[in-house]
């Protein structure tokens, strides 16, 4: 089996913050913001990897992004955590039209903690009603 | 002459099951977009969990869903013992075991109700009667086992609630013993009925490349040729101590949707009866207390497909965050491709292949988009889906 760690390692070594290997099948590679489009890209078409869902979170240093992957032939979950500073109006690049499967995530997001996705092709409502009140996201910790 | 109309298909009321919401763009009989709209279930309860002790969530994600409430506890415990070091290295043997039973318990009754509903939504009354009859049982096993047909209730930091009791062992036997003939019945019954080929094959067709662009998984995803099961991918409880195997087809058609799910009824079968036959006598639960901080990503292969969960710990009682990530999720945003080109009669089956936990095709409506009035509501379509069969029976010439 070859070592998915030491390709990620090879192609994206200058974007790369920080990697973590808690367990054995789960590691977090931490990227800027920025790079974030170019590492899903590599690690969903030329690794294979199956993207499962992205987690957002808010912590007191910023908007925190997980995307998960999952490489299934070995079992490992790959996780690209990236952190967002600018809690005030927190931007990213979209990564739906890399892969389809994270139109329905960047959405969920966007609307639950208020990151907007730039160049998603159709960031709308998933969950809440469409007549939400504007700058109200439910997963934000100082909306509580 | 072509008449564009809009099909919704959906909900508006929480209390009929499983509202979810598709509108249909149709130009004449071909369907040539499709919006899917979810939401109107959202319960907030990723928001919840961070309220409730650690030892409580497992209860409040069993009532994501009332027919895999053992995939989602079961995988939120996995991500809690992935920040204690990995479930194998904290759960006892015994409650490995008792929770790959109920893991795989809890498939053979999902897949038999989809069976039903499957048959009900091309007209085959019977099939949907047997199927719910053969599953009747499974419930009792449920019951038994656990004290409750659903929510069962048995996931726990660090082990299981309830344990199998020597006595109740023949039981669980004779009633795979007793399903081994039916799950023949329906294999016959779909694969050797040509009216069934006829109607199903062909339809709804996801290829290889879409389920990989949309991230499709489970039997979604294995109907389109793409090897994944994360039974056996990233193993859980005792799956890589049993011998089964992953049931593969190549044609992502409805047909081969329900091939996979028919034939994975004896995988579910055979492991179920090499567990209990395995099983070794010793405690069911490691005791665990407190919670260190940390970051644990549990996921399970649901009936549908993975379950994923993700927890952070911050060291106190409840968790920072908890991500979750139900199997229909990506499958129904693969309907986008998988309906689209189909006629108003194939979209209720097709829709429903991906066996979307309920399927809403009951709730459907056609409306005229220069009116705005109803032409068609869901039972007539159900009604057109049964139709379609008559007439390819009448066409082979076969008589009921």
């Amino acid at each position: 089996m070859e070592d998915i760690i030491s390709h990620i390692r090879d192609k994206l070594k200058d974007s790369i913050i920080k990697v973590e290997e808690k367990a054995t099948p789960r590691v977090y590679i931490e990227f800027k913001p920025e790079n974030i489009p170019e590492a899903a890209e590599f690690v969903f078409k030329e690794l294979g990897c199956r993207m499962i869902t992205a987690s957002g979170i808010d912590t007191p240093q910023g908007i925190e992004i997980l995307y998960h992957f999952s490489q299934d032939v070995s079992g490992k979950v790959i996780s690209l955590r990236t952190l967002i500073t600018n809690k005030k109006s927190p931007e990213i690049d979209s990564i739906a039209h890399i892969i389809k499967g994270a139109e329905w995530i960047e959405r969920e997001i966007w609307e639950l903690l208020g990151v907007n996705f730039k160049g998603h092709p159709d960031l709308r409502h998933l969950l809440l009603i469409d007549d939400w009140p504007e700058g109200k996201h439910p997963l934000r910790k100082d909306n509580r | 002459m072509s008449h564009k109309v809009i099909v919704p298909i959906g909900p508006y009321h929480p209390l009929q099951e499983e509202p979810e919401f598709f509108r249909l763009h149709v130009d004449g009989e071909k369907v040539t977009d499709i919006d899917i709209i979810i939401g109107y279930m959202h319960r907030g309860i990723e928001e919840l969990s961070e309220h409730k002790h650690f030892h409580q969530v497992p209860y409040l994600v069993e009532r994501i869903c009332g027919i895999c409430s053992s995939s989602h506890p079961y995988a939120y415990v996995l991500a809690i013992e992935d920040i204690l070091g990995g479930e194998a290295n904290v759960v006892p043997e015994r409650a490995l075991y008792i929770r790959t039973i109920v893991d795989e318990l809890q498939r053979l009754h999902s897949h038999l109700l989809w069976l039903g509903l499957a048959g009900h939504f091309i007209g085959y009354n019977t099939v949907w009667m047997w199927a719910w009859r053969y599953r009747e049982p499974l419930l009792d096993l449920f019951e038994m086992i656990t004290g409750n047909r659903n929510h069962y209730g048995i996931s726990k930091i660090g082990g299981v609630i309830h344990d199998i009791k020597d006595e109740d062992i023949p039981a669980i036997k004779k009633a795979m013993d007793d399903l081994v003939p039916a799950a023949n019945m329906f294999k016959g019954a779909v694969m050797d009925d040509p009216v069934i080929h006829a109607r199903l094959k062909g339809v709804g067709i996801l290829t290889k490349q879409q389920a990989i662009d949309w991230c499709t998984v489970g039997p979604t995803a294995r109907a389109s040729g793409v090897d994944i099961d994360v039974r056996r991918d990233d193993p859980y409880g005792v799956f890589d101590k049993v011998k089964w195997n992953v049931i593969v087809e190549k044609e992502g058609d409805v047909f081969a949707k329900a091939v996979v799910r028919i034939l994975e009824l004896y995988e579910s079968v055979g492991i179920i009866r090499q567990c209990l036959d395995k099983m070794p006598k010793g405690p069911i639960d490691a005791d665990i207390k407190d919670i260190p901080p940390g970051e644990g990503i549990g996921h399970v292969e649901a009936p549908r497909g993975e379950c994923f969960h993700y927890v952070r710990s911050d060291g106190t009682n409840r968790p920072v965050r908890h991500k979750i990530r139900a199997p229909s999720y990506v499958n129904i945003a693969s309907n986008k491709v998988a309906a689209v080109g189909q006629t108003i009669s194939d979209t209720t089956i097709t829709l429903a292949a991906v066996d979307p936990c309920y399927c809403c095709t009951e709730r459907v409506a056609v409306l005229d988009k220069k009116t705005d009035k109803q032409v068609l509501n869901g039972w007539d379509l159900i009604k057109l889906s049964q139709e379609k069969t008559e007439k390819i029976k009448k066409r082979m010439g076969i008589n009921v």
